[in-house]
C-alpha cells in the first residue's frame, strides 16, 4: 500500500473502508503502532486500549462486510479522559480519580460507539480541564508535535485543556478526538496544533457522563484535521439527551453537507474589541488575510462591536471557579476516587482533597468558594452573572447585523513548556478570544489558517448564532479552502 | 480589598482543603493577584441587568417525577474506597 493509513482524513477512510481498500483492523493497527512509537515521547494518551480497539475494529469489519453503513464504522478516535467510558479508567488528568473505573458510558462516547467508532485510548488533559497548556495534568505534560523552525529542541505545549486529544490527532495517532471546551479548551489547542476544533452550541452535545468542571460553560466537541471531519464527528456526537437537563431538544442538521455551502452574500462581522494592544503583528496580519479570503469568496465584511469583550475573562474566572467549587465538592474520598485517611471524617475530607487535587485545581476551588461565600456572593458572583448577561447581549446585537464573526483564536502560537507558569493571569490570558463564546453559549470553531515566522500554526475563529453550526461550518470550510493549510508537524506517524 | 491569612484559612476550611501553615503565604499572594485583576468588573454598569445563570436562552425542561433508573448497588459501590455491606464506610462520626 502506497498511502500511509494514518495520514487519511476521516472522509477518506470512510471511502477506503467502504471500497475494501483496507480493513478497519489494518487502520486500527496502523494507529496503535504509531502510538507505540510516538506516545512514549508525546504523552498524548494516558491509556491505550489495544485489545478493545482491535476487537471494535474487527466488529466494524464484519459489519462493513454485511453492508452496514453507520458513518463511523472503523474510524479510530482518541477520547479525552474527561469522558466516562464503561469499564475503562477515567481520571480527568487527576490523582484524585486514578482509581476510578466508570460503571457507565458518557452519552457522547456512546453515540460515537453507536455509529461504529473505534476507541484507541484515553487522552491526556489538564487536571479537571483546568489549564491552557496541559501542564496541570497529574500524569505529566504533553509535547506538541510541532517544532519551532530554528529551535527544534524546544518542547512546546499543545495547549489545553484538551492537549492530549490535539497532540494525538496532529501526530496522526488518531483520526479525530473528543474534547471539551469550557473557556477555549478545544479551540486553543486546535490552534496550537494546526487542527480544526469545534465547540458547538451549548446543549448541542450532552454533558452526561462528562466529568463536570463548570456546568454552564462545559461544551463537548470534536477535533480533526479537516473541517468536514469535525462535521462528521459532531453529527454523531450531537443530539438530545434526556439525561442532561440542559441538552437541547432540537434536530441535528447535516453538518457535513453544510461544509459545501457557499459563503457568498453572508455578512461576516469583525469585532473591533478583539484587536488587543499586545497582539503580535503576525496574528493581526493573518486575521486581515482571513478577512480578505472571505471577501474574495463573496462575503460582505462588517465592522461590529462587542463592547464587553474585555470583561469576558474576569467574568469567566468568577463563574467557572464558582461552578467548579460546587461540582468538585463530590470528591470527598467517600464514594469513589482517592481517599486519604484522617483522624475523623472532617480530617479525611481535608486530607483527601489536599492530596488528590493539584495546585491549580485547589486554587480554583478556593476562588470559587470565596466568591460564593456569605458577604461576597453579591459583589463577585452575582455581578459576574450580570456582566455575563451583557456579554450575551453583545453577541445577540451583533448577530442581528451579521451571520458570523471572524477573530483570531488565540493571542499567540504554542509556547514552550514551563513558560507562563509563574503567573496564573498570564496563563489565563490565552483564552481571551475564546472565553466569550462559552459565556454566551454560541458555537465557535478554530481553523488552521497559516504559520508564524517560527513555522508554528495559527488558527482563526468563526463564531455564529446559537444552533447555527451550519453557517459556522460553511465559513470554516471557506477559510480552509482559501488557506490551503498543508504544513505538517515534525513529530508524526510515518514521518 | 486584599485577603489576609485568616481569610485564606477560612476559605480553605469552607472548601475542605487542608492547607499547611507554610502554604498560606503563597496562596494569599496568588489569590490576591487574581482578585485584584477580577476587580475590573466593578467598572461595568450593571444597573437593571438581570443575572444570567446559564448559557444561551434555553428554558429548563421538566420531566415526570418517576423512578426510571437505579437498583444496582454493586455498580454504585464498585468504586468505593471502603464499604460495609451495601453501604459506603467512613471513620466513626458519632461516639
Amino acid at each position: 500500500m502506497t498511502q500511509v493509513l494514518t495520514d487519511l482524513t476521516i472522509a477518506e477512510a470512510q471511502a477506503g473502508l467502504r471500497d475494501k481498500r483496507f480493513s478497519a483492523e489494518e487502520l486500527a493497527l496502523a494507529h496503535l503502532h504509531a502510538i507505540e512509537t510516538l506516545n512514549p515521547r508525546l504523552n498524548a494518551y494516558l491509556s491505550v486500549g489495544h485489545a478493545q480497539a482491535v476487537e471494535q475494529a474487527r466488529a466494524a469489519d464484519r459489519a462493513l462486510a454485511e453492508g452496514d453503513t453507520r458513518p463511523l464504522l472503523g474510524i479510530p478516535l482518541a477520547i479525552k479522559d474527561l469522558f466516562c467510558t464503561l469499564g475503562v479508567r477515567t481520571t480527568a488528568g487527576s490523582k484524585m480519580l486514578m482509581p476510578f473505573i466508570p460503571p457507565y458510558e458518557s452519552t457522547v462516547t456512546a453515540n460515537l460507539l453507536r455509529d461504529g467508532a473505534v476507541f484507541l485510548g484515553k487522552a491526556n488533559m489538564d487536571e479537571f480541564a483546568m489549564g491552557s497548556s496541559n501542564m496541570t495534568s497529574h500524569f505529566g505534560p504533553v509535547e506538541n508535535p510541532w517544532k519551532r523552525r530554528r529551535d527544534e529542541s524546544a518542547v512546546l505545549v499543545p495547549g489545553g485543556s484538551s492537549g492530549g486529544s490535539a497532540a494525538a490527532v496532529a501526530a496522526r495517532l488518531a483520526m479525530g478526538a473528543t474534547g471539551t471546551d469550557t473557556g477555549g479548551s478545544i479551540r486553543q489547542p486546535a490552534s496550537f496544533c494546526g487542527l480544526v476544533g469545534v465547540k458547538p452550541t451549548y446543549g448541542r452535545c450532552s454533558r452526561w457522563g462528562v466529568i463536570a468542571f463548570a456546568s454552564s460553560l462545559d461544551h463537548p466537541g470534536p477535533f480533526a484535521r479537516t473541517v468536514r471531519d469535525t462535521a462528521i464527528l459532531l453529527n454523531s456526537m450531537a443530539g438530545h439527551d434526556p439525561k442532561d437537563s440542559t441538552s437541547a431538544d432540537v434536530a441535528v442538521p447535516d453538518f457535513e453537507k453544510a461544509c459545501e455551502r457557499s459563503v457568498k452574500g453572508l455578512r461576516i462581522g469583525v469585532p473591533r474589541e478583539y484587536r488587543s494592544d499586545g497582539m503580535p503583528g503576525e496574528i493581526e496580519a493573518l486575521w486581515q488575510q482571513g478577512i480578505a479570503w472571505l471577501k474574495a469568496a463573496g462575503a460582505e465584511i462588517v465592522d461590529v462591536s462587542l463592547p464587553h469583550t474585555k470583561y469576558g475573562l474576569g467574568t469567566y474566572y468568577i463563574v467557572a471557579p464558582a461552578e467548579a467549587s460546587s461540582n468538585l465538592a463530590r470528591y470527598d474520598g467517600v464514594r469513589f476516587g482517592r481517599r486519604e485517611n484522617g483522624e475523623d471524617l472532617r480530617d479525611l475530607y481535608e486530607r483527601t482533597r489536599a492530596e488528590g487535587f493539584g495546585p491549580e485545581v485547589r486554587r480554583r476551588i478556593m476562588i470559587g468558594t470565596y466568591v460564593l461565600s456569605a458577604g461576597y456572593y453579591d459583589a463577585f458572583y452575582l455581578r459576574a452573572q450580570k456582566v455575563r448577561a451583557l456579554i450575551l447581549r453583545d453577541f445577540d446585537e451583533a448577530f442581528q447585523r451579521v451571520d458570523a464573526l471572524l477573530t483570531p483564536t488565540a493571542p499567540s502560537a504554542a509556547f514552550a513548556l514551563g513558560e507562563k507558569m509563574d503567573d496564573p493571569i498570564k496563563m489565563y490570558l490565552n483564552d481571551v478570544f475564546t472565553v466569550p463564546a462559552n459565556l454566551a453559549g454560541v458555537p465557535a470553531a478554530s481553523v488552521p489558517a497559516g504559520l508564524d515566522s517560527n513555522g508554528l500554526p495559527l488558527g482563526l475563529q468563526v463564531i455564529t448564532r446559537s444552533f447555527d453550526e451550519e453557517t459556522m461550518f460553511a465559513v470554516s470550510a471557506a477559510l480552509e479552502r482559501a488557506a490551503g493549510f498543508s504544513a505538517l508537524p515534525t513529530l508524526r506517524a510515518g514521518a | 480589598m486584599a485577603l489576609d491569612p485568616a481569610t485564606v484559612r477560612r476559605i480553605a476550611t469552607l472548601a475542605r482543603i487542608r492547607v499547611e501553615d507554610a502554604e498560606v503565604d503563597k496562596l494569599q499572594g496568588e489569590l490576591n493577584v487574581i482578585f485584584g485583576w477580577i476587580e475590573q468588573l466593578n467598572e461595568v454598569d450593571v444597573t437593571g441587568v438581570a443575572p444570567l445563570t446559564g448559557a444561551s436562552h434555553m428554558a429548563m425542561k421538566m420531566r415526570e417525577d418517576v423512578v426510571n433508573d437505579g437498583g444496582y448497588p454493586e455498580r454504585i459501590l464498585f468504586n468505593a474506597p471502603d464499604r460495609a455491606g451495601e453501604f459506603f464506610a467512613v471513620p466513626k462520626v458519632v461516639e
